[in-house]
């Protein structure tokens, strides 16, 4: 029994591996089905239109599968893009400073200790930033700006940044280092100092990067689901500024999901939300995968 | 001469802000895990390492537990799809698509996976909570992250190696078992531990899938009774999950203390597990070099 | 090997109704799943660790999560137990709470609490102002002879039992303003909230703030939140528990229920602040 068969040595194997394959293709398309199974419900047998889930604030879904209350998600949608962005705007300037100096100012500091402690943090559970931040951000807000509840758009926002800020931060450090050393060489070479090299050499040459590692991290912030709801407050209202509590999908989704009827409107209304979740996730993939179509660095340019 | 003393001091200015930026950070992050893991000691209590529903002993081990559980389903798994899309798969639309599908499920929000494994592993099976539906679901999480490792260990084999072993007669999946995939090894098992260290903190996939309470019997090692530790079938609550429900048992005065101790003991998990893949990675991959 | 000691577990049982030997219940082995209202999770907790000292095989794993779900789980089957402060009717379908044997395990008592700050003056409030402070008219401690200090509503989701009989009988049916409030997920949550953030006003079960001093409990119209109180009928704002089963429940199921109902437990019950089913001078 030395020498097996052909197949046993290839075909049989070269069979599975593919069959695995398909499964990963099989099972994407499965939880893409069930979310849209069960979140268009809301569209077919409770009659709402897509129209008032998006743009109405008023949410009453009634508990049961009689219907007729009303799934406007205005306010959870208008939460989590107001989160996200602020997250973004907080930590997409720190990241990029942090990539730049990790990889033009001093790249070895960056990649001995910068590079690695930054991943270090990529790691952190989200439930540890958010039990953080309930118990010493959300205090620290309410007294300094002197409110009633610390619980707010802020919170949440200084949470998601400090958050994703490794992720865009070490994506935005591999764009800047693939671009060719000899964009930099040349740019020296005609006397730039370093920051002209860094501002209109190597980061218009990253930018592709630069934005895949931006949205990365946004899709992270976008499907956040417990760290934010430590510290969102989840008030079902707009936000009317960035010290007020409001609430989010992903929040409504983990504490209202349990406790409502297996498909009951209010149930059914959550799925929605599910799918809504998956639908960005898939429309972020989609616009990485525009941005690096288009062309820039190809990744394989600096190996 | 003047442009260029004005550039000069520019560059001096935006040099010392991205010093001052990533030193910012940098110190953010230190401050960050240093106040994580100092409460954490300053509220210790010895009997919070108990193995009882005092101590978070029984987390530490479902945890660990939970983490063994799901790599078993997404090594295999993650390695095979790596591997497939590195040697076998044709480019082509399949092959597009798969590699769309794994960037789909790297991005999913895990609370969507959880619900997912909830509706699949929980209500669809009529099962009850337990940590292998919770396994199921993590796996699903970390599954894209072993897949793409390996993809791009695989393509990173340099070329003589693959024409080496088929010049001498090996099949094409001889040549990925017996020469390719040992090459690999230190990057793929770097892989895979960063991706253990993600299950570690993995609370919201798990929240209707593993389920938040832990009852077992050190004693009892009867694996189809259910209080037995390693039953994979029982309910069992992680780490993470017990930071978020502890914020639940405000009934106990010590809850506050329990989270605490959990985030640092989480949080020491998770460092030790990065360091740990680093370290390996490093040499294996220096004793590979030096074997050569 | 579970079949085994189920049977073995029943001819125990059996045993123990003829013969009336107590010991031959040492056989009881098993698991018991169970989730639903938090304020009932305090006392399963506690009889599951009292009834493990007599049958430590069984295992029991409770879990919070609020009445909505306890009743949801048990309805679908992952959970054996669905702990609930509201009659099953009010969440389910017909058929399916048709489906779910009724356990009224004990009676607890709701209460309104507010902050510290704000119990220092505010220690009794009318039927009235409480609706008014829910529904949203009165915004500031003031209007009902507190400190000058906004109103904080800390409620909880819709899907909450505590809520629906707060709702009920402390609020007479009106409305909570949505739109308005901080919501929680459950009553440990809340409490937090409501120690933590001045001018707040919540409402939990009576045996969350059995050892917790760091909010005030409001008497409403004068009357105070006791259990002396709620078994004269004088406060209102009370319902049963009930542990759902579906369908009969299993051996080991019944035996822990038929523990937590049982004389010698009872004490236990009012010990957390719970009030015992038998001691109610009036009914619902």
């Amino acid at each position: 029994m030395k020498e097996k068969s052909l197949f046993w040595k290839e075909h049989f194997w070269h069979g599975l591996i593919s069959c695995c394959g398909l499964f990963v293709i099989v099972l994407t398309l499965a939880i893409g089905a069930f979310l849209v199974y069960k979140g268009s419900g809301t569209f077919t047998t409770y009659g709402h239109s897509i129209f008032e889930f998006l743009f109405s604030s008023d949410w009453s879904p009634v508990d049961s599968s009689k219907g007729g209350g009303s799934v406007g998600a205005a306010i959870f949608i208008v939460g989590s893009v107001s989160t996200c962005g602020l997250a973004l705007l907080i930590a997409t300037p720190f990241s990029l400073a942090a990539a730049i100096f990790m990889s033009e100012i001093s790249p070895k500091l960056g990649t001995r200790f910068f590079r690695p402690a930054v991943e270090l943090f990529v790691g952190i559970p989200s439930v540890i930033y958010g039990w953080v931040g309930l118990t010493t951000l959300v205090p620290a807000i309410r007294d300094l700006f002197d409110l009633n509840v610390g619980y707010s758009v802020l919170a949440a926002g200084i949470v998601l940044a400090i958050m994703i800020f490794p992720t865009i931060t070490s994506v935005v450090t591999d764009a800047i280092k693939s671009v060719p050393n000899d964009y930099r060489k040349a740019a020296y070479g005609l006397g730039a100092t370093r920051w002209q090299v860094i501002y209109q050499i190597v980061m218009p040459a990253a930018k592709p990067g630069v934005f895949t590692g931006i949205i990365m991290g946004l899709a992270r912030a976008f499907g956040e689901a417990l760290a934010v709801a430590m510290v969102i407050g989840r008030m079902r209202a707009f936000p009317t500024s960035i010290l007020s509590p409001t609430t989010n999908l992903t929040a409504a989704i983990a504490s209202d999901m349990g406790g409502s009827m297996d498909g009951g409107e209010y149930n059914t209304a959550l799925w929605t939300m599910a799918l809504l979740l998956f639908l960005i996730s898939l429309l972020f993939i989609f616009i990485i995968h525009r941005i690096v179509g288009k062309g820039g660095v190809e990744k394989n340019e600096s190996k | 001469m003047k442009a260029n003393e004005k550039a000069k001091r520019v560059d001096r200015v935006m040099t010392w802000i991205f010093v001052a930026v990533a030193g910012f950070f940098i110190l953010l992050l230190i401050a960050f895990a240093l106040l994580v893991i100092g409460r954490g000691i300053a509220g210790f209590e010895p009997y919070m390492l108990s193995f009882t529903r005092d101590g978070i002993g029984n987390q530490l081990f479902n945890t660990v537990y939970l983490v063994v559980l799901a790599l078993l389903f997404s090594v295999p798994l993650g390695i095979a799809t790596g591997v497939y899309l590195a040697e076998y798969a044709k480019p082509g639309k399949v092959t597009h698509f798969l590699s769309i599908c794994i960037e789909t499920l790297s991005s999913l929000p895990s609370i969507v996976v959880g619900l997912f494994g909830y509706l699949v592993f929980i209500v669809m099976v009529g099962a009850q909570w337990n940590l292998v539906s919770g396994a199921l679901a993590v796996s699903i999480l970390n599954l894209p992250l072993i897949a793409t490792t390996t993809k791009d260990a695989m393509e990173s084999m340099p070329k003589g190696y693959r024409m080496g072993s088929m010049g001498l007669g090996a099949t094409h999946w001889q040549t990925i078992r017996r020469v390719l995939l040992p090459a690999c090894m230190p990057r793929i098992l770097t892989g895979i531990i960063l991706a253990a260290g993600r299950v570690f903190g993995e609370a919201a996939a798990l929240l209707y899938t593993a389920g938040m309470s832990t009852d077992i019997n050190w004693s009892n090692w009867d694996i189809t009774s259910p209080t037995c530790p390693l039953n994979p079938f029982r309910p069992g609550e992680t780490l993470a999950l017990h930071i978020w429900a502890s914020r639940t048992e405000a009934i106990r005065p010590d809850a506050a203390q329990i989270a605490n101790f959990s985030s640092a003991v989480l949080l020491i998990l998770v460092f030790a597990f990065s360091i740990g893949a680093r370290v390996l990675g490093r040499r294996m991959e220096r004793k590979l070099a030096g074997g050569k | 090997m579970m079949k085994k000691a189920l049977v073995l577990g029943l001819a125990g049982a059996m045993l123990l109704g003829a013969t009336g030997v107590v010991n031959a219940e040492e056989e009881l082995s098993g698991s018991i799943t169970g989730s639903g209202s938090s304020a009932l999770l305090p006392l399963a907790q506690d009889a599951a660790d009292a009834f493990k000292e007599l049958h430590p095989d069984v295992s029991i794993t409770l879990n919070g999560g609020g009445s909505g779900t306890g009743l949801n789980q048990v309805s679908n089957g992952s959970v054996d137990i669905g702990n609930s402060d509201v009659e099953a009717e009010t969440k389910l379908e017909e058929d399916a709470a048709a489906e779910l044997v009724d356990h009224r395990v004990c009676v607890v008592t709701m209460a309104a609490v507010v902050n510290k700050e704000v119990g220092e003056s505010v220690t009794s409030l009318t039927k009235d102002q409480l609706i008014g402070i829910f529904t949203g008219e009165i915004t500031n401690w003031t209007e009902v002879g507190g400190p000058d200090e906004d109103i904080v509503l800390i409620t909880r989701p819709q899907t909450s039992g505590t809520r629906a009989l707060f709702q009920e009988y402390a609020l007479d049916g009106n409305e909570e303003l949505s739109g308005g409030s901080l919501e929680t997920d459950d009553s440990g949550t809340l409490l937090q909230s409501v120690a933590d953030n001045p001018g707040a006003i919540g409402y939990v079960a009576l045996p969350y703030l059995l050892n917790n001093d760091s909010v005030t409990a409001v008497a409403i119209d004068g009357v105070e939140p006791t259990l002396e109180n709620t078994y004269n009928g004088t406060y209102p704002v009370w319902g049963y528990e009930h542990m759902y089963t579906k369908g009969e429940p299993s051996e080991v199921v019944q035996a822990y229920i038929d523990f937590i109902m049982s004389d010698e437990y009872g004490a236990r019950i009012e010990e957390q602040g719970y009030g015992v089913t038998s001691k109610m001078t009036v009914e619902r």
